[in-house]
């Protein structure tokens, strides 16, 4: 199964739009512009994806990248208030040392790519299966299910870890305490007291 | 002139060198150069998806997965460091990480 020309043209649009936003990530001034543009760029590789048939997986990268990662970042860039004008300036010395960098690693991947990449133009994203999620799902749990434990506990770390890192107890903050609450009983909550008129307790 | 596995590892190449530039040249926002690593990570995303399709095994797309679950969880950590790190110091320059001297 080959691709249409329809599709080739938007296989063109799509990798012309992720090169555009992911430069644009790394060039915009302003941090939350870089997020809008890391979100293009997560839309449109998940476009890429459906182009050739992995739908799951461009759903999870909308819901997983776009859904979680981006709104994470969105996030923390607006709740820190840091001058982002004062941080940008002085950058433009690093240019021709990452331009360099660039250059070398592009040469290299283009050199690898072109030399080594032998893999048949058939496009097949859901071997022995009907659709993309069912082919996933037939080895997900069974072949590949301690991988997939392992996944949930790399989160589970990550949570915690997330959680011990940011948790802050202020000293003066009042809490509600339920279990003292409950344990409350009327007698050590009301007392009688007999008030002699015209003293006051 | 039908599409090949190149086109998608040409793509995924572009993203890479553009995430590896990004953090070479951000030299002054972490927040940029945690995007710039997770553009990486979409980079090597589109890669694993690409040859799976393209080698009608479904193995890449699995890896796939667990490379977004990485992907997230390096997210999440690497900003709390961050807002801990705000905390602290009161800014994200890079260069006033330099307490430990490396």
């Amino acid at each position: 199964m080959g691709l249409t020309p329809v599709e080739l043209i938007a296989f063109y649009i799509l990798a012309a739009i992720v090169t555009v936003s992911a430069v644009a990530v790394i060039a915009a001034k302003n941090p939350v512009h870089s997020v809008l543009w890391l979100i293009t760029a997560f839309f449109t590789s998940a476009g890429l994806l459906v182009l050739i048939g992995a739908e799951f997986l461009a759903m999870l990268l909308v819901v997983v990248y776009v859904g979680a990662v981006a709104v994470l970042f969105l996030f923390v860039v607006m709740m820190l208030d840091v001058d982002f004008v004062e941080l940008k300036q002085g950058t433009l010395g690093y240019w021709p040392f990452a331009a360099l960098v660039g250059v070398a690693f592009a040469a290299e991947i283009a050199l690898v790519t072109f030399a080594r990449a032998t893999t048949g133009d058939e496009i097949n994203a859901n071997p022995g299966a009907a659709t993309n999620a069912e082919a996933i799902g037939q080895v997900m749990y069974t072949e590949y299910l301690l991988l997939f434990q392992l996944s949930g506990i790399i989160l589970l770390v990550a949570m915690i870890g997330a959680i011990v890192l940011t948790l802050r107890h202020k000293p003066h903050v009042k809490r509600q305490n339920i279990a003292k609450q409950t344990a409350r009983t009327r007698k050590d909550a009301i007392r009688r007291i007999d008030v002699e008129s015209g003293k006051g307790l | 002139m039908d599409i090949t596995v190149n086109h998608f590892l040409a793509v995924s190449a572009i993203l890479f060198t553009v995430g590896v530039v990004g953090i070479f040249v951000n030299r002054k926002n972490i927040i940029v150069i945690l995007m710039a690593i997770e553009l990486i990570l979409l980079s090597v995303n589109i890669n694993l998806v690409a040859f799976s399709v393209f080698s009608g095994t479904i193995v890449g797309q699995i890896f796939a997965m667990l490379v977004l679950t990485v992907a997230a969880a390096e997210a999440a950590v690497g900003l709390a460091i961050l807002v801990v790190f705000f905390r602290n110091r009161g800014d994200i320059a890079v260069e006033s990480i330099d307490l430990m001297k490396g």
